[in-house]
């Protein structure tokens, strides 16, 4: 077994090789403006130092989001190009949970990322291993009584400590925790999550000045 | 290299997802998928809900192209994407598309511009382009006259809109008449049974002082609704098709002047056009004959080969590969603002040194009204 998995959903670009015991290599660049530039780099720099061939992937694994789109976008399509190319089978994760599992925390805890506009991604979690509901997006005030007394880890502690004031690590995103995380998932036979991105929101329609006019059939 | 390499094209610049395949200069498959109908009811394309179309039909629209090719992808010689201009999260999903498909198959990736695309497809319609070729591209979101000696290395803007696009200037009119959406095919229509002398509507920049090769549409866009407005107020009835008539009359002369003055003060002896607008059929028949008069040969691509698609990327990066050009690196970006004047995007290694953060505003191509479509 060799899992690759890439997550691009929070300014992490971070990618992994795990082969089924524990992580071979990874690589992990925080640039929340470079996604593009940095994934496939960084996928080379990984198999290299592994000395494996992309050809041996027998799974990909992928961080779905939430996280802010364009970004998200980049790890999704690499990762469902790649699965096209070497006919394996595409595993999506929920972001929150690789930030949530490499906690190792055992106790309740929340998850909190950067959702922009003054928002966070958030989930919360019973241990480290089972996220309790679906996430969500707000503002940070808006949730800080109803998760006060809770560790929060990611990066959304660190962006509002009035809000979230017990921030515990990690605050970036690792694709090997995500990849530990689906390693564990597929020996245990569980479900994953379709790969496709965790929006959370719907998109602005607002239709730029100057933009291509399109109009009804 | 290949004499016709095999190379295939991943078009995301705007709304249409667009993946072509093609052997040199033959056309093998041409597949598109187009969120067009999702952004009809905003009116105009909103880019997050293009980004998200294009991330949805990505993998599909290139299974479908490799199907119908009936090739395997080990055999390509090449990937082509349009690395720019257009929407940036859109570009974004196509180039990293592309960057993922040329590394899992280990072929070499080519990131090149939409606008020379939209001049090279041509090939796949007429044959090789003749060097140097002057092209006229007029769509919704660009109309720009374009010289180029080589498409996969030199393209030099002559002039381009200072306004609207003329595609738009369509639009807008049959939106005043009343007329639906869109508004090409429909004033197109409307235009054959109408006198194109029966209002004498201005033509933008062509006085003596005027830039030679610039065009505005604005204008003109303003002089016939006023004219029509003057017509509802008195009360009278607007004569629609005389005022499509010569309201097209106006812009395709204006287009068509320009195009052979270009062709003839260059040395040019023919013209292609591209883009949307070039399947209007009074535009196809004047440049015909006005190229003609001027001993120029006129080249127009199908319509289909002439709104955004992925077979003129396919076009491009296959003469990119025929010329031994260099390919793009693994760090290949999506430049929304990418400059006509660089046709691809050679990697770090064979760059020109240049700063790719430099001003790219004295080409008129990179205004944000030019660049979408
Ligand atoms: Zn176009």
């Amino acid at each position: 077994m060799l899992l690759l998995a890439v997550d691009t959903a929070t300014p992490a670009v971070t990618v992994a090789l795990h082969d089924g015991t524990s992580v071979v290599a990874e690589s992990r660049q925080v640039d929340a403006r470079r996604h593009g530039e940095l994934l496939l780099p960084a996928v080379d720099r990984v198999l290299a130092e592994a000395g494996l061939d992309l050809a041996a992937v027998t799974d990909l694994v992928v961080g779905v989001g939430p996280g802010p789109y364009t970004g998200l976008r980049v790890g999704l399509v690499t990762a469902a190009t790649f699965g096209s190319v070497l006919g394996v089978p595409v595993h999506g994760l929920c972001t929150l949970d690789g930030l949530a599992y490499a906690s190792g925390i055992e106790e309740p805890f929340v998850v909190a990322t950067d959702a922009r506009r003054k928002e966070v991604y958030w989930a919360r979690y019973d241990d480290f291993r089972t996220r309790a509901g679906e996430p969500g997006v707000d503002r940070p005030a808006d949730i800080a009584d109803e998760l006060s007394g809770l560790p929060v880890v990611g990066q959304g502690a660190v962006l509002y400590p009035d809000s979230f004031p017990l921030a515990r690590g990690p605050e970036h995103q690792s694709a090997g925790a995500l990849a530990a995380l689906a390693a564990e998932k597929l020996a245990a036979g569980s479900e994953f999550l379709p790969p496709t991105p965790l929006y959370l929101r719907r998109p602005d329609a607002q239709v730029p000045k100057n933009y291509k006019v399109v109009t009804p059939k | 290299m290949a004499d016709e390499p095999l190379v295939l094209g991943i078009e995301t610049s705007c709304d249409e997802t667009g993946v072509g395949i093609v052997r040199g200069t033959t056309l093998l498959a041409d597949a598109v998928a187009s969120s067009v109908d999702t952004h009809a009811r905003f009116g105009g394309v909103v880019p997050e809900i293009a980004s998200r179309a294009h991330l949805e039909a990505m993998v599909p629209t290139i299974e479908r192209a490799l199907k119908t090719a009936g090739i395997s992808a080990r055999d390509l010689d090449g990937i082509a994407v349009t690395a720019g201009p257009g929407l940036a999260g859109a570009l974004l999903v196509g180039v990293s598309a592309a960057k993922a498909y040329a590394y899992a198959l280990n072929k070499p990736l080519y990131g090149v511009n939409h606008l020379a695309s939209h001049i090279c497809v041509d090939q796949l319609e007429h044959g090789p382009l003749p060097e140097p070729t002057m092209a006229l591209l007029v769509s919704g979101g660009h109309s720009s006259l374009l010289l180029a000696p080589d498409i996969t290395a030199d393209v030099r803007p002559m002039g381009a809109t200072i306004d609207d696009a003329a595609g738009e200037a369509f639009d807008k009119i049959a939106r005043v008449l009343n007329l639906g959406f869109p508004g090409g095919p429909v004033i197109d229509r409307l235009a054959k049974e109408g006198d194109p002398n029966a209002i004498a509507f201005p033509r933008g920049l062509t006085g003596s002082r005027d830039p030679v090769y610039d065009f505005s549409f604005s204008g003109l866009k303003t002089a016939v609704a006023r004219w029509i407005e003057a017509k509802r107020t008195a009360g009278e009835e607007v004569p629609v098709r005389d005022v499509a008539a010569s309201f097209q009359e106006a812009v395709v002369d204006v287009l068509t002047r320009k195009a052979v003055r270009a062709c003839k003060d260059e040395g040019v002896d023919h013209l292609m056009i591209g883009g949307g607008v070039a399947a209007n059929s009074r535009l196809r028949a004047l440049a015909q004959e006005r190229c003609e008069r001027a001993g120029i040969r006129l080249r127009v691509p199908r319509p289909g080969l002439c709104t955004d698609n992925g077979a003129m990327v396919a076009a491009l990066g296959a003469e990119m590969v025929a010329r031994n050009r260099p390919a793009s690196d693994l760090e290949l970006s999506a430049d929304s603002s990418l400059p006509v004047t660089e046709p691809h995007v050679p990697g770090e290694a064979h760059g020109h040194g240049h700063d790719h953060g430099h001003d790219h505003d004295h080409v008129h191509e990179v205004s944000k009204k030019n660049l979408y479509s």
